[in-house]
């Protein structure tokens, strides 16, 4: 731990639940409002753990948690998740 | 995503820690400038690691290049630089990632940053730029180690013409080189990247603390944040 990666380090991972690409989707952070893609935010703890933080506020956006047998993901920290198509 | 098999077609020595590796990936079908791929090793006893690579070639097409530097605590690294022979098999992912990506429609100033393999996805800008005969202004900014820790050192010392290399180095610079070595401040941004007023469009990767050093020295220096986009590495 300690040092952050960023959004970009969530392409591959994702890849296994969603059909979309995470680095290009924007986000609204739910603690300050700031909307920006997902590459931008900072990302704590991989390679099994990524903690989404917002990179102006630094409030969590999101966590996922990858074990053998399944994920779990949780998102309380967005209002809302914008997907380009 | 579904995981490819990909074969080592060859690899090449670039620097005493870094090597680059050519691997066939059927069903790759080609990539943008600035992708990566997740590798993927699974040892005897069913254990895998993961680990993100940038993909240093762009194009079309089922060949790939990567280019891995060792991290002497890593898992995986340690043995795509010193192990993995020409015929041996990884696994691939990708590939991955559609925001930091240069595609030759763009004809704006491109300002490349790179640290250490940091290199690696703005090579891929670099040879896309060159394959598609693009006019748009490149500038790179490499800073390495010592001559010596340079990932494509012959490319990059025969630029084309649209393409302007300022070197940076961090221990050891050339005898004669004007710039004592040291590490990258907004001074070296300022002197030899694109001015803000041209609007370059930015790209920094390289290790976290030298992409966080120069992202706050592009916005001092007047560079629109959404311009510049960042790709962090670690060393886990």
């Amino acid at each position: 731990m300690g040092e952050h990666l960023d959004g970009n380090a969530l392409a591959g991972p994702l890849s296994d639940l969603f059909t979309f690409d995470p680095t290009t989707a924007s986000a609204r952070c739910g603690g300050c409002g700031d909307i920006s893609v997902l590459a931008r935010a900072m990302v704590y703890g991989e390679p099994d753990t990524f903690i989404v933080r917002c990179a102006n506020c630094d409030d969590v956006l999101m966590t996922i948690v990858q074990a053998p047998d399944r994920f779990c993901i949780e998102l309380r920290g967005m209002t809302w998740l914008k997907i380009p198509r | 995503m579904n995981w490819k098999v990909g074969v080592v077609a060859s690899t090449r020595r670039e620097t005493a820690s870094g090597r680059s590796i050519v691997l066939d990936v059927p069903g790759w079908g080609g990539n943008i400038a600035g992708q990566h791929t997740d590798v993927r090793l699974t040892a005897p006893n069913g254990y895998t690691a993961v680990r993100s690579y940038s993909v240093a070639s762009a194009g079309v097409g089922d060949r790939i290049e990567l280019a891995v530097d060792r991290l002497p605590t890593g898992e995986v690294s340690p043995y795509l630089v010193d192990t993995l022979r020409e015929g041996d098999e990884i696994e691939l992912r990708g590939p991955l990632g559609g925001w930091f990506v240069w595609t030759p429609q763009q004809t704006e100033s491109v300002q490349l940053i790179g640290g250490g393999s940091g290199i690696v996805p703005l090579m891929a800008m670099i040879r896309s730029h060159e394959a598609a005969g693009s006019t748009a202004p490149f500038r790179l900014l490499y800073s390495v180690r010592t001559p010596l820790d340079a990932f494509f050192r012959a490319e990059l010392e025969s630029p084309s013409a649209h393409l302007e290399v300022t070197w940076i180095f961090t221990r050891h610079a050339p005898s004669g080189w004007s710039r004592p070595a040291g590490r990258i401040t907004a001074a070296d941004v300022e002197a030899h990247g694109f001015p803000a007023a041209v609007s370059p469009t930015v790209f920094v990767c390289g290790p976290t603390g030298f992409v966080e050093t120069v992202a706050t020295a592009l916005v001092a220096l007047g560079h629109e944040p959404q311009r510049v986009k960042t790709e962090r590495f670690g060393g886990a």
